[in-house]
């Protein structure tokens, strides 16, 4: 392998760099401050437990990089929201 | 019409007066009156890059204090026809100077010269503010490192919420065998990520520190990679139809075998 490498003259820390890089601009440029996120996560809250009974200490609420694509990233507001129980009278 | 242009970064010791030096010293060559202007009070370094350390009586905090005249405070280079700098202070801060006296400093030297370099501190703080402030274009320079890179992304979004909205991008210290081997991103690697135009590319070279030891910009040197890329970014930057140089052209066979021996025997 390492053989194969060096015929090649080929390592990538480079591509490890740039997707390093992405991932990071992603969140730079999304600017968003926690407490941000807390208000997000506050009023996705609200709404939600109208209709289900969430576990509120298993919500979470986060700013994750989506690829395209034409591989580029785009932010994406990713919300994990684990459901206890449907509420009866809904259904 | 002149023109003020700050060469700013967000990340410290990617090249930002050594681009200031050499970018001033060739605008001077080719005939146009350039002041450079060193905004890092406290560190300044622009005189030191320029050789010019021994000339300093005034500087850019004594003409906004208003202890001399702002013509008093510019250094004649005697070398470069034209040429002319104002040094920053060393022994006083960044909160020495405000953004509004930095644009009356600025208008008033449009009076004068065609070109205006700031070469701006590192930092997206007060003298970052003051540096960008008289400033009709940016131009952001950046090595191909990921906190560079970061950093550069910072100063465009900050530049694009402010009045500058003409930048362009400088990529710097460029190795070329790194890139060969795939260990260091390329110069589409980084235009893929930064939205932004590229002004120009500058090797990686030692000249540079040989260069900077002798208080001499490179630029002077006919032969040397780098000055002939700091005389290419310079074309473009005044509007000559150049194409970015090749760094490529000038990384011969004996260079790739050096590189691939180096890999194959670390191995
Ligand atoms: N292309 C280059 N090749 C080699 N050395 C460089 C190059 N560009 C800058 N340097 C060196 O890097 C150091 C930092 O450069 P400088 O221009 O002072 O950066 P900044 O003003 O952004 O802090 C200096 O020692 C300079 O000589
Ligand atoms: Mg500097």
């Amino acid at each position: 392998m390492d053989l194969f490498k060096s015929f090649g003259g080929k390592s990538n820390s480079k591509n490890v760099a740039k997707e390093r890089l992405q991932l990071l601009l992603v969140h730079d440029r999304a600017d968003v401050s926690p407490k941000f996120l807390e208000m997000v996560k506050g009023e996705i809250m609200n709404v939600i437990s109208n209709y289900v009974e969430i576990d509120e200490d298993g919500l979470n609420v986060e700013i994750t990089k989506e690829r395209k694509t034409d591989d580029t990233f785009v932010p994406a507001l990713h919300a994990n929201i684990p459901i206890k129980k449907m509420k009866k009278n809904l259904r | 019409m002149s023109e003020v242009i700050v060469i700013t970064s967000g990340k410290g010791g990617v090249g930002k007066t050594t681009t200031t030096a050499n970018i001033g010293t060739y605008l001077s060559m080719k005939g146009f009156k350039t002041a450079l202007v060193d905004t890092d009070i406290g560190l300044r370094n622009l005189d030191v890059v320029m050789g010019l350390e021994n000339r300093i009586v005034y500087d850019l905090v004594d003409v906004v204090e208003g202890q001399c005249r702002l013509k008093q405070a510019l250094i004649k280079d005697k070398r470069f026809d034209g040429l002319y700098l104002l040094p920053a202070a060393q022994t006083r801060d960044k909160t020495a100077v405000n953004p509004e006296q930095m644009r009356s400093i600025t208008d008033e030297l449009r009076q004068d010269f065609d070109y205006i370099l700031i070469d701006c501190p590192a930092g997206i703080e007060q003298g970052f503010k003051n540096a960008i402030a008289g400033a009709d274009k940016a131009l952001v320079v950046t090595t191909p490192e990921v906190s560079a890179v970061r950093d550069a992304d910072r100063i465009i979004g900050l530049l694009e919420a402010s009045d500058v909205r003409d930048h362009m991008l400088i990529i710097n210290r460029i190795k070329m065998d790194m890139v060969k081997r795939g260990d260091m991103m390329n110069i589409d690697d980084i235009m893929d990520i930064l939205a932004i135009d590229l002004l120009g590319v500058i090797p990686d070279d030692e000249n540079i520190v040989i260069s900077t030891n002798k208080g001499e910009p490179i630029v002077v040197d006919e032969k040397s990679l780098a000055g002939q890329a700091y005389r290419n970014l310079t074309q473009r930057l005044i509007g000559e139809d150049v194409p970015v140089i090749n760094l490529d052209t000038n990384y011969g066979l004996i260079d790739r075998l050096k590189s691939l021996f180096k890999i194959s025997s670390s191995r």
